[in-house]
């Protein structure tokens, strides 16, 4: 059976309106799974489609590689662990970009042989080249970042953006050079420029804007996908591209905003290097004016309260507290207290990160709060508890307009009746700020390890 | 028009599509929005099978095909195995 003309071409658009419902199942934890399957059958039928058209002619190469990446991808998607989804994704993201230069060049040189060359294609092929080998490296510096292989402190130095500037130009020379006269040699150089390009671009970022930066790297892989269907006249490629460079590009929208801080100053980098981000800052072993509270005094309340909150952030998936401090829920829960869990916008290393963790730990999705709806709560609750997260709590970005983090969205922690603050030492945040809810009168400090505290609060609750 | 007109045509349209659907999509599922796409993204596959199939003996454009037909093959099966296992973890309350 051959597939020719209208019929593959209908297979994409019933493709790309799965792909659509897919993403759209992903407006409700509810029909979020049935959209995944929408999705997968949409890739089952257009790469089936696809392998039954005229164009191709051998299978052999086509079968090996669905078969190793098949198991490769499965291998690592069932192993992952949830902390390190943001590394998944990210190198995820780098394979995008490779494959959309490999088959760029691919392309070149299939068309080559049969001498179907036009100036179009091989404008479409200098763009697809160079987006997808910028996401590419871009992708990678990221991933080693995440993973902890490159220091998550901004690389800066001077004359950067200049630099950047100037290879840009080059690469748009070569690329020119590229379409008059039709010199492969100068496509090479393009990808060559666009891979130092790609890890020159994410090097100076630094690690507090990682979920920027992943976003922003989905975003790049799918305007790759997008130039490699120009170059295929490929429509379903062309709306999936958009799909995802959107999707990319609304999810760098809001973090950003949630960061209080423009796409462009993270771009540019440099954020989150100062002093106090290597935990020297002044003030990092300073305990005057502050109060700190025993676990037994934190649960004595808690078990009183009639609503507590609490505050997650990604010092609790380091400390993998997650599972006590849902047992912890559960028990208060029984006792006839409620508990909420509340979230910020850019906690956690991922867009939406943390909501996983907790999905991880059991935690229902109903019990878990985005920052705009759980705010106006603050004031109702008996007790706040913060476990692992510091910068999205600090008061100062409302009040203190000299602050590095004035202006920037906060959870109205400093609001509830009691604070309790989970903390292993007085070191300072990400931003390097220190917090002023600290020093405020209903706010106690529980010193010590995250899960640590946790179990002692789960033992001391058992008892009580 | 041209066929790279409609290809743009085609574009503008899904990127107004990619708007609407993405600002949809709930705070709590945007890990799985990145890994849904990165699975999706995956169709890229389509542009590798082209080149790994071209099947004009051998060469370094099949050879290079294979390369990307593996690379998306991973980006499809791992965006999807592990969306589908995020999203089971979402359960509402017993």
């Amino acid at each position: 059976m051959q597939l020719t003309g209208d019929y593959l071409a209908l297979a994409y658009l019933v493709s790309a309106t799965l792909f659509i419902l897919g993403l759209k199942g992903l407006t409700h934890p509810a029909s979020a799974r049935r959209g995944n399957y929408y999705a997968m059958f949409g890739m089952l039928l257009a790469i089936v489609a696809t392998v039954l058209t005229p164009a191709v002619r051998s299978y052999d190469f086509i079968i090996a590689g669905v078969v190793l990446g098949a198991t490769i991808g499965t291998l690592i998607a069932l192993k992952i662990r949830m902390t390190a989804m943001p590394q998944l994704v990210a190198a995820l993201h780098s394979f995008v970009g490779l494959t959309a230069v490999l088959v760029a060049v691919g392309t070149y040189l299939t068309h080559s042989r049969t001498g179907t060359l036009s100036t179009v294609l091989m404008a479409e092929l200098f763009i697809g080249t160079f987006i997808g080998a910028i996401t590419f490296t871009g992708s990678l510096v990221a991933f080693g970042k995440l993973q902890g292989i490159i220091t998550g402190k901004p690389l800066i130095f001077r004359g950067q953006h200049i630099l950047n500037l100037l290879m840009a130009l080059l690469m748009i020379g070569l690329g020119i050079q590229f379409l008059l006269h039709n010199q492969f040699d100068a496509l090479l150089a393009v990808i060559a420029l666009a891979l130092a390009l790609g890890i020159l671009l994410i090097v100076p970022i630094g690690g507090a804007d990682m979920p920027v930066v992943v976003s922003m790297l989905n975003s790049y892989s799918g305007w790759a996908a997008a130039a490699t269907g120009f170059t295929l006249g490929n429509n379903l490629l062309i709306i999936t591209g958009a799909l995802v460079g959107f999707s990319g590009a609304i999810l760098s929208y809001i973090m950003s905003k949630a960061m209080n801080r423009s796409i462009s100053s993270i771009v540019l980098g440099g954020f989150g290097g100062g002093e106090g981000a290597t935990g020297a800052g002044p003030g990092a072993d300073n305990t005057k004016g502050v109060k700190t509270a025993a676990v037994e005094d934190a649960v004595f309340l808690m078990a009183n309260a009639s609503k507590v909150i609490i505050v997650p952030g990604y010092g609790m998936a380091v400390a993998q507290a997650q599972h006590a401090l849902k047992e912890l829920a559960d028990i208060l829960e029984s006792k006839g207290v409620t508990v909420h869990f509340a979230i910020h916008p850019v906690a956690g290393r991922m867009p939406g990160h943390m909501n996983v963790l907790l999905a991880e730990a059991d935690v229902p999705y109903d019990h878990v709060f985005e920052m705009e709806d759980i705010n106006p709560e603050f004031t109702t609750a008996d007790v706040a508890l913060v476990v692992g997260a510091n910068d999205v709590t600090n008061p100062a970005a409302k009040s203190d307009k000299a602050s590095p983090i004035y202006g920037m969205p906060i959870l109205d922690v400093y609001k509830a009746r009691q604070i309790f603050f989970i903390k292993r030492s007085m070191n300072p945040g990400y931003s390097g700020v220190e917090n002023q809810l600290f020093y405020q009168d209903n706010c106690s400090l529980v010193f010590g390890d995250a899960k640590k505290v946790c179990e002692k609060m789960v033992v001391e609750l058992k008892a009580a | 028009m041209s066929a790279t007109m409609i290809a743009l045509y085609v574009f503008v349209l899904a990127c107004f599509i990619g708007y609407w659907v993405i600002w949809g999509v709930t705070p709590s599922l945007h890990t799985p929005l990145l890994s849904l796409t990165n699975a999706i993204s995956g169709i890229i596959i389509v542009g590798a099978i082209l080149v790994a199939g071209f099947g004009q003996g051998g060469g370094p454009a099949e050879t290079i095909g294979f390369i990307a037909v593996t690379l998306a093959s991973i980006n499809i099966f791992g965006g999807f195995v592990v969306t589908q296992r995020m999203l089971a973890m979402f359960k509402k309350k017993k």
